[in-house]
C-alpha cells in the first residue's frame, strides 16, 4: 500500500513542479533557440523581411487617415513612442479596461483621427504596431505597475495554466515544463511575446502575437480567443510580465 | 429514417464511448471486443495529425520525431496489451501530471474546437490497432 500511496503523492507534486513560473535569469528568448541563418537575418535590417512592414508603418504613421484628418504624426512625434510597446498591454481610462498595443491604435483612430478601426491582422494595422513596436527595440520588457491590471494578469496567469482544448494541454506544460524540447520537428520555446509582430517564413508575412496563440490554441484543439477580447488581452498582459525582462526584438523573423 | 431520428443516432455514435474496467494498472479486455489490426494501428500512429504519437514519441519508425515521451521502440516487450491500453486510454489515471492525452475520454476538456467537440481523440477500433502495433515493437523485430 505505502509504496503505491507515496508515488501518487511524488507524481501529484511532478504535477505541480510542471507549473512553475521560469526564473529570472533563466528566461530566453525564442531567438536564442533559432538557426545561425534565422538569427542573422532577424540582426540585419536589410535582410529581415519584417522592416518592409515598419516602413510601410513609418509612412502610415505620417499620412492622414482621411483627408482632412490629423495623422498619428500631428499627435505624436516621429520617435516619441519609443518605451511604449515594452509597457503595453496598459488600462486605458475611458474604456475602463486593458488595452494592447492593436487595441490602443484603433482607439486613437477612432478618437482623435475620426476614422474606422483596422482590422487585425491586415496590412495596415500590422505594420503601424510593428513600426511602433520597432521604436522600443532593444528595451527591456517593463510591464507597468498599475494596480488596475493585476485581476487580468491573474486571469492570463490561470488561464495560462488551465489544460484547454480536446488533448488538454496547457501553455505552461510546454513552455513552462517542457521548453527547450521538442514537439515533433519544432523546438519548444519559452514562449515569449517580445518579437511580435514578427515575420514567419511559414507565414510568407508578418503575423501578430494573437495569431500565434491562435496557432498554439489550434494545436491544442482548442477554440481560439478573439483578439481584443478579455481573455485575449490578459493572455497577452500575463505573457509580458512572465518575459520581462527580456528586450523588445520586434520585427523578429521565426521559421 | 426521419431527420431527427438520424440526427439523435448520430450524435448517440459521437459520445457513447464502449464501457471499459480499469485493474491496476491496466484495462485487460480490448475496447468494443475485437482485437486491432497493426498494420492500421502503424499508420495512425506516425500520422501527426491522428494518432500524433511521434509528436513525443522516438521509436515508431516515424519522421520527424519528438522527445517530450520515452522511446517507445522496445515498448511491446515491456507492457502487455492491458497496460498499452490504459495508457493510451487514460494515461493521466496512472499520472495527473502527464503530458500524453487521454486518448479516449471525451468529458472534462474545455474549450474544445468545434471540429473536435464531445469526440475522443481516436475511436475503440483505432486504438485496438495503436495497441496491435506498439505489441509488435519488440527487440527481435524489425520494424
Ligand atoms: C503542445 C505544445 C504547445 C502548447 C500547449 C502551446 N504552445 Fe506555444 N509554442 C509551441 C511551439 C512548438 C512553438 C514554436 C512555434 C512553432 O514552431 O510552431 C510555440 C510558440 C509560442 C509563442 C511564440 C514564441 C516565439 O519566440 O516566437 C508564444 C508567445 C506561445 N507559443 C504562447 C503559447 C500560449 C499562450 C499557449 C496557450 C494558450 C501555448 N503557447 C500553448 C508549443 C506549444
Ligand atoms: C504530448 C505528448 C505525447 C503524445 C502526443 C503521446 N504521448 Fe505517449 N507518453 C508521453 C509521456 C510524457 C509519457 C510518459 C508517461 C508519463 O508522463 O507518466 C508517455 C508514455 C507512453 C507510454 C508508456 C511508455 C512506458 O514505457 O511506460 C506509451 C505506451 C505511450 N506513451 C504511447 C503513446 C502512443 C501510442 C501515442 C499516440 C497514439 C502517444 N503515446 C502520444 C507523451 C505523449
Amino acid at each position: 500500500m505505502r509504496g503505491p500511496a507515496l508515488s501518487g503523492v511524488f507524481l501529484l507534486l511532478a504535477g505541480l513542479a510542471a507549473a512553475q513560473e521560469i526564473p529570472f535569469p533563466e528566461r530566453r528568448s525564442g531567438r536564442d533557440q533559432m538557426a545561425p541563418e534565422t538569427r542573422a537575418m532577424q540582426a540585419d535590417d536589410e535582410a529581415n523581411p519584417g522592416m518592409l512592414w515598419v516602413l510601410d508603418g513609418a509612412d502610415l504613421f505620417a499620412r492622414a487617415p482621411t483627408p482632412g484628418a490629423p495623422a498619428c504624426a500631428a499627435c505624436h512625434e516621429a520617435g516619441a513612442l519609443r518605451g511604449v510597446a515594452a509597457r503595453y498591454p496598459a488600462w486605458d481610462e475611458a474604456e475602463a479596461r486593458p488595452v494592447d498595443l492593436e487595441g490602443r491604435i484603433n482607439l486613437c483612430r477612432t478618437r482623435h483621427q475620426g476614422a474606422a478601426p483596422l482590422p487585425r491582422e491586415g496590412r495596415d494595422l500590422l505594420a503601424l504596431t510593428a513600426y511602433i513596436a520597432n521604436q522600443s527595440r532593444g528595451l527591456p520588457i517593463a510591464p507597468p505597475a498599475d494596480s488596475r491590471l493585476d485581476p487580468a494578469r491573474a486571469t492570463g496567469r490561470a488561464l495560462f495554466e488551465r489544460p484547454l482544448g480536446q488533448l488538454r494541454f496547457s501553455c505552461a506544460g510546454c513552455h513552462d515544463a517542457h521548453w527547450g524540447r521538442h514537439l515533433g520537428a519544432a523546438p519548444i520555446p519559452q514562449g515569449h511575446p517580445n518579437g511580435y509582430p514578427l515575420y514567419r517564413l511559414e507565414w510568407q508575412g508578418l503575423g501578430s502575437l494573437q495569431r500565434r496563440l491562435r496557432n498554439c490554441l489550434a494545436g491544442m484543439r482548442a477554440e481560439p480567443f478573439a483578439p481584443d477580447s478579455p481573455e485575449a488581452t490578459a493572455l497577452a498582459l500575463y505573457l509580458m510580465q512572465r518575459a520581462a525582462p527580456l528586450p523588445v526584438e520586434t520585427p523578429a523573423v521565426r521559421p | 429514417m426521419r431527420p431527427h431520428l438520424l440526427a439523435i443516432l448520430v450524435a448517440l455514435g459521437q459520445t457513447a464511448l464502449a464501457p471499459y474496467r480499469i485493474e491496476g494498472d491496466a484495462i485487460p479486455l480490448p475496447l468494443g471486443g475485437a482485437a486491432g489490426d497493426p498494420a492500421r494501428g502503424r499508420a495512425i500512429a506516425r500520422d501527426p495529425r491522428k494518432g500524433l504519437c511521434t509528436l513525443c514519441h522516438a521509436g515508431l519508425g516515424g519522421a520527424p520525431e519528438g522527445d517530450l515521451g520515452p522511446d517507445l521502440a522496445q515498448v511491446g516487450a515491456r507492457l502487455d496489451a492491458g497496460q498499452l491500453r490504459l495508457r493510451l486510454v487514460d494515461g493521466r489515471a496512472l499520472n495527473p501530471g502527464t503530458l500524453m492525452p487521454s486518448y479516449y475520454r471525451a468529458e472534462g476538456a474545455e474549450r474544445v474546437g468545434a471540429a473536435w467537440a464531445d469526440r475522443p481523440i481516436l475511436e475503440a477500433d483505432e486504438i485496438e490497432d495503436v495497441i496491435a502495433f506498439l505489441l509488435t515493437l519488440r527487440p527481435e523485430a524489425p520494424r
